[in-house]
């Protein structure tokens, strides 16, 4: 392999016929990326025999301007400049036959503010190209004129707080349970029950549209009803994540919109409506003053190998971008995939203006945000209040913590599960504003906080034996440097 | 009723040691403090009324407990809520927040349903304090 470039120039690089991609100037190893490139990282495992600087060079090829064969139309353009540029190829530590790729592409390659051209270029012809067995975009650098392109969270965290008027602790919901077959009317409970008890949010899962048990209409009225009951009985404001999920656009504006007129707070969609519909209803909602929540259904089809698909923190930079308020980011210690440095790397990215490289996080590159909004990660999934100290330990306090199970399983019903939660949380939060090793003597706060909440009590009886303890399928590589094969 | 607004309502009401040990935390991370009081709880009142302006300068957690007790003996009959601002970039808003004051009786609220189109509703919250003017809504007020 080479450290040099191998670019063929002049008139022999645009003779007709077949050249290797590493000499067509896809493979540029003196390449200085410039502050306006859009940076991706990928680790490409080539086939058997397959050159991995041809294989990264053609990465690069195949998700610019390349083209199977050598065209002179190329000559028509600024084709140097378009052309993206592998600049960087390592082997994947621990890892044989796999190889970090770093691509470099000019800024001109991209549409101002769209996620769907940004991945019609990077993840569009590229993964089913043949010479490579597998292929993964663990990380991207946007540059600062990149993101400056994009709204941003409709609302984002500081100013979702103010709404809401709920400081200095995380935000507690609960998916209703179960997720399908309950009617409007026996929904609409759940969610009544949910926020008098003292949750802020309450939630329709993913797969809660519109079907012949509930109309979605339906819902959103006795869901309402509940919202509004709970919010005289507490005096707080509350709220429930209506998915308007549908079909078409047509529909989901509809749903939208009555939401919006029936006074919620917050609305919902799912990842699998696509970025173009993502990002028209950021829009939406950033114009109607709504809160938009994102549920990340269908993500693990293509984020939970290491070595195949798109990394989860790449997909959290484009939502962010795309201008979604919450997305959910894993839980550590829940029911869902996810170890704790590579979910830290997560809720940096939602949450953080800069973050610097941190490898050991799977943050590959320092990522300047440019005063974007913050986006709320969501932990939800095999979570309970006798976790709260390790929740507030590993999540930190801008978050929603999500207790479905949790909350509705408790024997004494709902209002005592939701109880048993926010009572768990306030504990936890003074105990650790009061300066006490709170991960530590966690048990011992949620046991003298249980002494004058019964509800609390119950909780920490029934799931005390409950943990996820699995190996994760995607952690990071830690590489504080990582090794150039060449 | 019990207005949950705030960080720590669900619990028993903070004692001035625990008060005190939640100002001194807004302290250390450089937040000023600020007291506010009101008698119209209504879940969307944004602006009680500010007991003097945000203590920007004040260092000392007791200097802030005195300033405390002061609203308490003045307003003691309304609601008083403490906060933390924190003015760095990014935040330039309130970070924490709590009530360490209450009416003797919390009345609550009522809520009002307008059947309007369909079956749809429109609803206010309305606080049964405020059917009185400000001032006299809670017992005990002259």
């Amino acid at each position: 392999m080479n450290e040099q470039s191998i670019t063929v120039r002049g008139k022999d690089r645009y003779k007709s016929g077949v050249m290797e991609y590493k000499r067509m100037g896809y493979w540029e190893p003196d390449y200085q990326p410039k502050d306006t490139d859009v940076i991706a990282l990928f680790r490409v495992t080539p086939q058997d025999g397959v050159d991995p600087t041809e294989a990264c060079a053609a990465v690069a090829g195949e998700s610019s301007t390349a083209t199977w064969t050598v065209v002179w139309t190329d000559r028509l353009t600024a084709a140097e400049k378009y052309r993206a540029k592998c600049y960087r190829v390592a082997a994947v530590p621990n890892s044989p036959g796999s190889y970090f790729a770093y691509i470099a592409y000019d800024l001109d390659l991209f549409e101002p503010g769209s996620i769907a051209n940004l991945t019609a270029s990077i993840i569009g012809n590229v993964f089913g190209f043949k010479p490579l067995k597998a292929l993964r975009l663990e990380d991207m650098r946007l540059p600062v004129a990149y993101v400056k392109t994009f709204q941003g969270p409709a609302t984002g965290i500081v100013v979702e707080r103010e709404r809401l008027d709920k400081f200095g602790r995380p935000l507690l919901g609960a998916t209703v349970k179960p997720k399908l077959g309950l009617s409007g009317r026996n929904y609409g409970r759940v969610v009544y029950e949910a926020l008098k008890g003292g949750l802020d949010f309450c939630k329709d899962d993913e797969n809660i549209n519109s079907q012949p048990f509930m109309h979605w209409r339906d819902r959103f009225l006795y869901c309402m009803e509940g919202v509004n009951r709970a919010q005289a009985a507490t005096g707080e404001v509350k709220g429930t994540y209506l998915n308007v999920t549908a079909a078409t656009m047509e529909d989901m504006y509809e749903r939208a919109d009555f939401a919006k007129q029936l006074g919620s707070v917050i609305i919902m969609i799912d990842l699998v409506i696509g970025y173009t519909a993502i990002q028209s209803m950021a829009k939406w909602a950033r114009r109607h003053d709504m809160i938009l929540h994102l549920h990340r259904a269908g993500h693990s089809t293509y984020t939970r190998q290491r070595l195949h698909g798109v990394s989860f923190r790449v997909i959290a930079k484009w939502m962010r971008l795309a201008g979604v308020d919450h997305i959910h980011a894993g839980t550590v210690v829940g029911k869902l995939e996810g170890d704790p440095a590579t979910t830290r790397g997560y809720y940096d990215i939602c949450r953080e203006d800069f973050n610097p490289m941190t490898l050991e996080h799977g943050v590959f590159f320092d990522q300047q945000w440019a005063s974007l909004n913050k986006l709320m990660p969501v932990a939800s999934g095999g979570i309970h209040a006798g976790q709260m100290h390790q929740l507030l330990d590993h999540l930190g306090e801008d978050v929603v913590l999500q207790f479905g199970g949790g909350t509705i399983g408790h024997p004494k019903g709902i209002q005592a599960g939701a109880t048993a939660n926010r009572v768990a949380l306030e504990a936890m939060i003074l105990a650790r504003n009061e300066g006490r090793d709170y991960v530590h003597e966690g048990p011992e706060i949620l046991a003298k906080a249980a002494q004058t909440c019964t509800p609390l009590r119950d909780a920490l009886e029934v799931w005390k034996d409950v943990t996820f303890n699995y190996e994760s399928t995607d952690s990071p590589d830690f590489v504080p440097t990582a090794t150039p094969v060449m | 009723m019990r207005v949950t607004q705030g960080c720590f309502s669900f619990l028993p009401d903070l004692t001035d040691d625990q008060i005190t040990a939640q100002v001194q935390y807004c302290l250390e991370k450089g937040w000023a403090v600020n007291i506010e009081f009101t008698d119209d709880p209504h879940p969307r009142n944004t602006y009680w009324e500010m007991w003097g302006l945000p203590m920007f300068d004040l260092r000392d957690a007791a200097g802030i407990m005195k300033e405390l007790a002061e609203c308490r003996r003045v307003y003691g009959d309304r609601y008083i809520r403490m906060s933390g601002f924190d003015s760095s970039h990014g935040w330039e808003s309130v970070r924490l927040s709590f009530i360490v004051n209450r009416p003797a009786e919390e009345p609550g609220f009522r809520l009002e349903r307008q059947e309007v189109d369909g079956r749809s509703i429109r609803y206010t919250t309305r606080a049964y304090s405020v059917d009185r003017p400000e001032g006299s809504r809670y017992a005990g007020e002259a």
